[in-house]
């Protein structure tokens, strides 16, 4: 198994018609590295925290969000969350607005997760792959897609 | 010769443009070690350092440092890293 394929534990991957701002999605993504046991409560917070204190520069690429916290002890271990939303939401980027993918990122600390968004950027930086997650219908098919 | 590439949590963003930093500098023969750093150590990271690397976003808060502030705005786009880095380096 890939380190990018494990990273995403059971429950960490939905599917969503839309969402009314870009706080809510950022909180989905979170609550899915709870529900998956990556990260306690808190860690959404600080998600939502980094996004009003840094700004919308987690929007790395053309319709991708890579929201995350700080590296604190609401982190169990590090993994990721995927929510795909179906209508795109606008996150206040200068350039890579509006947002479909919202990766949630949880890391234990500064660099235990290198080889892992190595792969992960690996991944994004095919077209193919990007346009595939943004068009699936099922968390099934996600998944095969990161394997 | 010493990066720095910085975003505010130094977990995400700035691991991406650590990573892609090092592919180009590769391809540009040239060595460097490129350093990962959050917002609020970053300051410290750079005084030894020659290049900092982070979103136009943050380029505010890191005024007055000594190392050249390189904004990058696509992370996942070598061609603007190489350009970029080109320029400051070559």
């Amino acid at each position: 198994m890939t380190l990018l394929e494990s990273a995403f534990a059971k429950n960490s991957i939905a599917i969503k018609d839309r969402v009314q701002s870009r706080e809510e999605a950022i909180s989905l993504a979170g609550n899915l590295l709870v529900s998956s046991n990556r990260v306690s409560e808190p860690y959404v917070l600080s998600m939502l925290d980094a996004i009003e204190k840094f700004g919308p520069y987690i929007v790395i690429a053309p319709g991708i969000a890579l929201a995350h916290g700080k590296p604190d002890e609401s982190v169990h271990e590090t993994g990721l969350s995927l929510l795909v939303l179906k209508t795109p939401i606008d996150f206040k980027h200068s350039q890579n607005d509006p947002v479909s993918l919202v990766f949630g990122l949880a890391a234990k600390d500064h660099d235990s997760h290198i080889s892992l968004m190595a792969e992960l950027a690996e991944f994004l930086s095919d077209e193919q792959n990007v346009k595939s997650l943004m068009q699936s219908s099922d968390v099934e098919q996600i998944r095969q897609l990161l394997s | 010769m010493k990066i720095i590439a910085v975003c505010g949590m130094g977990i995400g963003t700035s691991v991406l443009l650590k990573l892609n930093a090092e592919k180009v500098l590769k391809m540009l023969d040239i060595e460097a070690t490129v350093e990962a750093a959050d917002i609020s150590t970053a300051r410290a990271a750079s005084l030894d350092a020659q290049i900092v690397l982070t979103t136009p976003e943050l380029v505010d808060s890191l005024s007055g440092i000594s190392a050249e502030i390189i904004p990058i705005e696509h992370f996942f786009d070598l061609e603007e890293l190489n350009t970029k880095l080109s320029k400051a380096l070559l």
